[in-house]
């Protein structure tokens, strides 16, 4: 099956190729995911010491999980998980990012497989995690009940799929299109397409078809006094990150 | 790699940040230039206002058992406005600890003990401590020693003082400013008891400090001009006693002096950036203020307790914690309250050192006035107990 066949928007993919050099340069392009990085991993890592048992407190507290970060870009999260000692397979539709993501592993000293492939190719090839890395991915594709069902096969019974995405409504529309994209220009125009936003509970259905449970759900809200974000259990107007679990 | 971190310097600073970064879970390395030397038996003369917060932090780190049972707490503050010679001022300010739930606002620690207590938990906890070993060159992520060796680290913490060689290694650049003028520190033994009472009086020369040691004794920071500062630390402890009395005042009965006189010369200095590639300074290799709020062990303490927070956060999400993604967390968290305590330290200097008669009214009025409003007195001893502003888990009490 090539890249073509799937559920990936090919126009989608171009966008972000443009953008993949710089994904390492934190006043660069990248910089607004430099900066909602540390609030998406303490998400991340809190959820997975929870479900797996494991002590953040302790070196290599991820040793023996295996994880697989779907749009894994230039692997600003696979680095982390590598660093906490998982397994780490760091998938992406855009082919110019693996090289780079490859690059920047090696120079970090991080054994990352880093592969050029979509959740859909690996789920047919039998592929299976104990964790589904699923960050702001789901609002790019064409068909997100196919792809979150992809993701749902890639884990192993009792796996965690953490989803993350934008919420749909006036005030999305304003804080991630016309703020991020025109007015601070953090995200080059027509990175986002705000029909394709989808509301947590929509999310949710979503991910039930696809077979998985969901188990919680947190707003990321940025703090214009800190210049900051935080977790909010509240307030998921915007941007929002989801835990999952396949039963088993 | 030798060390997750290496600190060069092995001050107060130095030592604590060591305890802390091994409290994180990192492996920290000191390289200290001076030779092993002997903590005294005597008491030197020196010690520091610890603020609560910064008591907590010690606690944290399992150093303030060692040094709780020589340390005086301060129960009350009391600020006035004096001349040579003449009562106080009618209108002093009075703080008591009573009126915050948090406890005594500080403690006073004599330097031998502190150092004693830090020193142990750092042999204790099996930090590497190279002593008597030069940094003569620096890069990224690695220092040259003296005798050849090369210490490689993640991060290279510059604890070094205000001549930061650290810093200008890493070309960090300062703004030193200085003034003409002399703190003189002593301490004395008294007749009378001083019922934990730190007094803070203005006189036209420059503030001078009482501050309660245990038992009938206190630690005195006097500040003088520098021209007359020099004649006095000459001159002979009789002198120098002569001088003292008559700004004292006699409510503490006759005095007589204990350890060693030291003087420092005033000056504040603020590094451009506290943090460089693979390098962060701390303590007065960031920021040296002056000695009037006794604040700069305090700055110290909270420079350690935020960046090992920075760091400890960092490697627990897998963060590379050289990275200046997170580095620059930790400058941007304390170079604003370093670059306010330098210019309020700066203003309260240049309105209280001097004999104006308008400024005097205006600083006889506002002291009156923070004393008549309890909501503000409040703030001033919790900014005193270094409980405002984003306060490190360490001096919340929390564990890292």
């Amino acid at each position: 099956m090539t890249v073509a066949e799937t559920t990936v928007n090919p126009a989608e993919i171009a966008k972000f190729e443009a953008m993949a050099e710089e994904w390492w340069d934190p006043n660069g392009k990248f910089k607004p995911l430099h900066m909602l990085n540390p609030c998406r991993l303490d998400y991340i890592t809190t959820q997975i010491a929870a479900e797996f048992r494991r002590d953040l407190a302790t070196p290599k507290p991820f040793d023996g999980l295996r994880i697989l970060d779907i749009g894994c870009g230039g692997g600003l999260l696979c680095e982390p998980m590598a660093r906490l000692g998982a397994e780490v397979v760091g998938a992406d539709a855009a082919e110019r990012n693996i090289p780079v993501a490859r690059v920047h592993a090696a120079q970090s000293g991080l054994d990352i497989d880093y592969r050029h492939t979509t959740a859909e190719a690996m789920a047919a090839a039998g592929e299976q995690f104990d964790i589904v890395l699923n960050m702001e991915v789901v609002e790019h594709v064409a068909d997100p009940l196919a792809y979150l069902t992809a993701c749902q096969q890639l884990l192993k019974p009792g796996g965690l799929h953490l989803c993350s995405t934008i919420n749909r409504n006036p005030k999305s529309y304003v804080m991630a299109i016309v703020g991020a994209e025109y007015v601070m220009r953090w995200l080059p125009k027509g990175t986002h397409e705000w029909s394709k936003f989808i509301t947590p509970d929509e999310l949710f259905d979503l991910m039930r078809q696809a077979g998985l449970e969901p188990v919680d759900r947190k707003g990321y809200v940025f703090n214009p006094l800190g210049w900051s974000w935080s977790l909010s259990d509240r307030d998921l107007s915007v941007n929002y990150v989801t835990a999952a679990r396949k039963p088993g | 790699m030798d060390a997750d971190l290496i600190i060069v310097g092995g001050g107060l600073n130095g030592l604590t940040m060591a305890l802390a970064a091994h409290a994180a879970g990192l492996t920290p390395m000191i390289v200290d230039a001076a030779p092993p030397r002997p903590v005294g038996d005597v008491f030197d003369g020196r010690s520091y206002a610890l603020a609560l917060a910064s008591c907590r932090l010690l606690d944290g780190l399992d150093v303030w058992e060692d040094v709780v049972d020589h340390a005086q707490p301060i129960l009350e503050i009391k600020v006035s406005d004096a001349r040579d010679g003449q009562p106080p001022s009618p209108m002093f300010l009075h703080f008591d600890h009573a009126e915050i739930e948090e406890g005594p606002m500080g403690h006073l620690v004599e330097d031998r003990h502190l150092r004693a207590a830090l020193e142990t938990r750092v042999t204790g906890d099996g930090i590497t401590w190279e002593r008597g070993a030069t940094v003569t060159a620096q890069a990224p992520g690695q220092v040259t020693l003296a005798d050849g060796r090369v210490l490689t680290a993640r991060v290279v913490i510059g604890a070094d003082g205000r001549m930061s060689g650290t810093a200008s290694r890493a070309g960090i650049r300062h703004t030193r400013w200085s003034y003409d003028q002399t703190a003189l520190v002593c301490a004395l033994e008294h007749d009378l008891p001083h019922h934990g009472i730190a007094h803070q009086l203005f006189l036209p020369a420059g503030p001078l400090a009482i501050l309660p040691l245990t038992g009938n004794r206190s630690s005195i920071v006097w500040t003088e001009r520098a021209e007359v500062a020099k004649q006095l630390q000459d001159g002979p402890d009789e002198a120098y006693l002569d001088a003292l009395r008559p700004r004292f005042g006699d409510f503490l009965g006759d005095i007589r002096l204990v350890g060693a006189r030291h003087t420092y010369p005033l000056g504040l200095s603020l590094a451009h950036h506290f943090v460089a590639p693979q390098v962060a300074l701390i303590g007065d290799a960031a920021h040296g203020v002056h000695p009037i709020a006794g604040q700069g062990l305090n700055a110290g303490l909270r420079d350690i307790a935020a960046l090992a927070e920075v760091l400890a956060d960092a490697a627990r999400r897998g963060e590379d914690i050289a990275s200046p993604l997170v580095l620059t967390r930790y400058e941007r968290w304390r170079r604003f309250d370093a670059v306010s305590l330098a210019l309020a330290t700066d203003t309260f200097n240049r309105l209280f050192s001097n004999d104006n008669s308008a400024l005097r009214m205006v600083r006889d009025v506002g002291l009156g006035i923070v004393n008549r409003l309890p909501g503000l007195r409040r703030g001033f001893i919790r900014e005193a107990a270094g409980l405002t502003g984003d306060v490190p888990r360490l001096m919340r009490g929390e564990a890292l």
